[in-house]
């Protein structure tokens, strides 16, 4: 009978994609997974402490210590230097477009700041040794060739549209009728901007600013072209350093044996790495989750 | 003689004066910061051009990649990124379209759909170099696919499949429930109310999403270095499971050779690449105002 | 209209528009000092915009426009050379929900005073939201949590609260648009004594479609109705004493309306 075709291709096509579904749970255990196998074998060679404490990182020489410090220093330097830029220039940025522009002016500026967020990183990355380091060098003349300065800046703009579409989405959707009873008082659009719209829509906010911090931290094509492959502990921005994704990429193009305590540290590193971007994104999750229940 | 005149309070107006100057000067100064971004772009763009312009040569598009830059070539690396795209499109969309359905119109509400929706949510913020060591693990040695295009396409459609998920389902959240309500007032089950009229009408936003998807899948670098994508690549690819380059990788590679004239190749193929990633956009624009005239 | 009483706001030739379409046509009024002003009609008919216009509140809508003049104290509040900032700050507004600040119930009173040039102690401070708060008639209620959010408040008292933080800056007029319509009976009831009470310094006009709290609280009534339907332009076709305009309206359309037998 039809119906009982019908039937049943329902229930196939609602099992078949229900399977697809559950690929995000798997792709989940699979990256835990695969960290987690590669880093056991790791910490069975060196201990958890030396890896999280040590200041020196040379798995690739001949004399191998494997303090992952100066990764960490290296990431930290970069991306926070790329949130000096991203954060203040984003929320202004999210101001401008749901406090003061016109329809008309969002709907030319909205597109330029999509294409800075789609355009490839690699890029971004040729910007900052090619254009951006140059011009440090003859600012700084100590600026070195590969430097974490020019991936901070150019990072920056990177992740610019990032937090300025989340944090005007977070603005727009502070309900109009807190802006009114703030004008209805006799407050200027910049009072009801920053003490009545912003405090409002904090959550959301903050939510943008750490997903900014989580994709900094995870960037790897900028970092690897132009801020080198020198792990130390410097919190000097003109001198060459390396970050924990561009140590994955100088590992990866090499040709390493697996098996060998080089290919495994890309996956303690990597596993280190996850972990840092999750507590983010979870804690993101949250604000938003907030954000939510209390406006929409 | 008014009263507001007579009311008129000077130390009042006088603040009032500067708070409005304070108001304009941030208003100012957040107009600024966009434009600012959009400098920064246009620069990139210009510096780009004016490197690479001069390299833009149609050799680029029939040689292979070579030690000699005036004989070097993206033809390889473009291969590789059709291909990837290719295969990356075939499993991606079903994948993302069809979960996107699922948690949209079938899901029941309980703790595992829940956990699903976490899962995808956290996996948009996974950075893409992770998903590369996944494939490493998973698809390179695990599944014994090696470096294989085959190994980039799989990992590659995981990376993507959040940003699908999430618009699909954004696109399906804004069908009228009308239209639903209709579909299953003339006896049509779930599935085929979502087939055929959630689907068709969700279409044009779901396309928008699925180009987001692949441009971000065109330029992605990081994973594919993670599962071994070569950067030397001299013969013309024959299937799936050959080792395989993309256009980012190349570009990679060259602005890393200390020679300015590789840099300058490298130039022109990010020519090459965002020509790529317009032209893509503009499919899409394309057969969006198609779909939306034919619905 | 009365001659007794001082004329406080005055509309001449008021024309409002959305864009294109006109929202209110050619509206004269002649607003008293110190007396509760209704203004009822059917719903669509520009209530609303023509409150909103008193406070220059229309122009947060960027297609807005106004024509024709609105004399306070016979100065043209439309006037280039005013600051919409300062008409606001003259004359404010109650809406039709309840809109406390998310912060705390002192807060929601403190910050109007603070970003309208308060620079005194925090005692004065202190003295003023309580004062404020007094005339509102909610200090009893929330004098021991004044540091709780304002939204932790029932309807009643949020509205009270959104009353007492408007006149911490005494204004000399508040627009209150259905400033009952989301509240019980029993908050209603006190938001209409409180208005009562506000009448001996304040000026009030109030938007309301329940004929009963118009005919209760209001000393003159403003009758707007639609001039056509098709364009859906509204304006005032009676103003009166709200006794004379509920019971010996000029206007059949009045009489119609407020006898029930409009729509």
């Amino acid at each position: 009978m039809i119906r009982n075709r019908k039937v049943l291709e329902k229930k196939i096509v609602v099992a078949v994609i229900f399977f697809f579904a559950l690929i995000s749970v798997f792709t989940t255990f699979g990256i835990i997974g695969v960290l987690i196998q590669e880093t056991i074998l790791f910490f069975q060679q060196v201990s958890i402490i030396e890896f999280l404490t040590g200041t020196r990182w040379t798995p690739l020489f001949a004399t191998k210590k494997f303090g992952v410090l100066p990764l960490v220093n290296g990431t930290v330097l970069v991306a926070s230097g790329a949130m000096f830029i991203a954060l203040p220039l984003g929320l202004l940025a999210a101001i401008y477009m749901s406090e003061y522009a016109s329809p008309k002016a969002r709907t030319v500026l909205k597109p330029f700041l999509e294409v800075l967020a789609g355009i490839p990183t690699v890029v971004y990355g040729y910007f900052a040794l090619l254009f951006v380091t140059p011009i440090l060098k003859s600012i700084f003349p100590q600026t070195q060739s590969f430097n974490g300065l020019s991936a901070s800046i150019v990072m920056g703009f990177m992740i610019l549209p990032t937090v300025a579409s989340i944090s005007e989405d977070a603005l727009s959707a502070v309900p109009r009728s807190l802006r009114e009873a703030a004008y209805a008082l006799g407050a200027t659009k910049a009072e009801v901007a920053t003490q009545v719209v912003i405090p409002a829509a904090l959550s959301g906010i903050a939510a943008a600013f750490i997903l900014a911090i989580s994709r900094a931290i995870g960037e790897t094509m900028i970092v690897a072209i132009a801020a080198g492959q020198q792990p130390k502990m410097t919190l000097n921005p003109l001198e060459s350093i390396e970050t924990m994704t561009a140590y994955i990429v100088q590992v990866s193009l090499g040709d390493t044996p697996h098996q060998s305590i080089a290919y495994q540290t890309i996956f303690a590193v990597g596993m280190l790495l996850f972990v840092m971007t999750l507590v983010m994104n979870i804690i993101s999750y949250f604000f938003t989750k907030r954000f939510r229940e209390v406006y929409e | 003689m008014s009263a507001i005149s007579s009311l008129r309070d000077l130390t009042y107006e006088r603040q009032l004066t500067i708070r409005q100057r304070k108001g304009r000067v941030l208003e100012v100064i957040a107009f600024f910061s966009i434009l600012l971004g959009i400098a920064i772009l246009l620069t990139l763009l210009i510096d780009v051009f004016l490197d690479g312009l001069p390299w833009l040569h149609p050799r680029l598009f029939t040689e292979f990649p070579s030690r000699f830059p005036e004989k070097a070539g993206l033809r390889s690396a473009l291969q590789g990124s059709i291909w990837l795209m290719v295969f990356t499109a075939l499993m991606a969309i079903p994948i993302g379209v069809g979960a996107g359905i699922y948690l949209e119109e079938f899901a029941p509400k309980n703790r595992l759909t829940e956990f699903i929706e976490i899962n995808i949510a956290n996996l948009a913020g996974v950075p893409s170099i992770i998903y590369g060591l996944l494939g490493l693990g998973l698809f390179v040695r695990g599944l014994g696919l090696g470096r294989s295009l085959l190994a980039g396409a799989l990992t590659m459609t995981l990376l993507v499949l959040p940003i699908i998920i999430v618009t699909t389902r954004e696109a399906i959240r804004a069908v009228p429930r009308s239209i639903r309500l209709a579909a299953l007032a003339l006896g049509a089950n779930e599935w085929e109310t979502a087939r055929d009229h959630v689907l068709a009408y969700s279409m044009p936003a779901i396309l928008t999403g699925v180009i987001l998807a692949m441009s971000r899948a065109i330029g992605e670098t990081a994973p594919l270095i993670t599962i071994g994508a070569l950067t030397y690549i001299a013969f013309d690819l024959r299937g799936p499971l050959d080792i395989f380059t993309v256009l980012p990788i190349q570009i990679f590679n060259w602005v890393s050779l200390p020679q300015k004239d590789f840099q300058n190749l490298a130039a022109a193929g990010i020519i090459v690449l965002l020509a790529l990633l317009l032209s893509m956009n503009a499919i899409a624009i394309w057969l969006r105002n198609r779909l939306f005239i034919r619905w | 209209m009365n001659e007794n009483h001082q004329v406080i706001l005055e509309t001449r030739n008021l024309n409002i528009y959305y864009g294109n379409f006109q929202a209110v046509a050619n509206v004269n009024l002649q607003i008293p000092r110190h007396k509760i002003t209704a203004i009822i009609g059917p719903s669509g008919c520009g209530k609303s915009t023509l409150l909103r216009s008193f406070n220059r509140m229309n122009e947060l809508v960027p297609s807005a426009r106004t024509e024709g003049e609105i004399l306070f104290n016979n100065e043209n509040i439309y006037d280039p050379s005013i600051d919409p900032v300062e008409v606001r700050r003259r004359i404010g507004m109650v809406f039709q929900k309840p809109n406390p600040f998310p912060k705390s119930i002192y807060e929601n009173i403190a910050w109007g005073l603070r970003i309208n040039g308060f620079r005194g102690s925090k005692s004065d401070l202190d003295n003023l939201v309580e004062e404020a708060l007094r005339d509102a008639a909610l200090w009893d209620e929330v004098k021991d949590k004044l540091d709780q959010s304002g939204l932790s408040l029932s309807g009643g008292q949020q509205q009270r609260l959104c009353i007492a933080r408007t006149i911490a800056l005494r204004p000399e007029v508040i627009l209150m648009d259905e400033p009952a319509s989301a509240l019980d009976p029993i908050a209603t009831l006190r938001i209409e004594e409180l208005m009562q009470e506000l009448k001996n310094n304040y000026t009030i006009i109030i938007v309301t479609h329940n004929m009963q709290q118009a005919a209760r609280v209001s000393d003159y009534t403003a009758m707007m109705m639609l001039l056509n339907h098709e364009e859906r332009v509204g304006t005032v076709i009676e103003f009166d004493r709200t006794k004379t305009i509920f019971t010996n309206p000029k206007d059949k359309r009045t009489e119609d309306y407020v006898t029930g037998r409009f729509g």
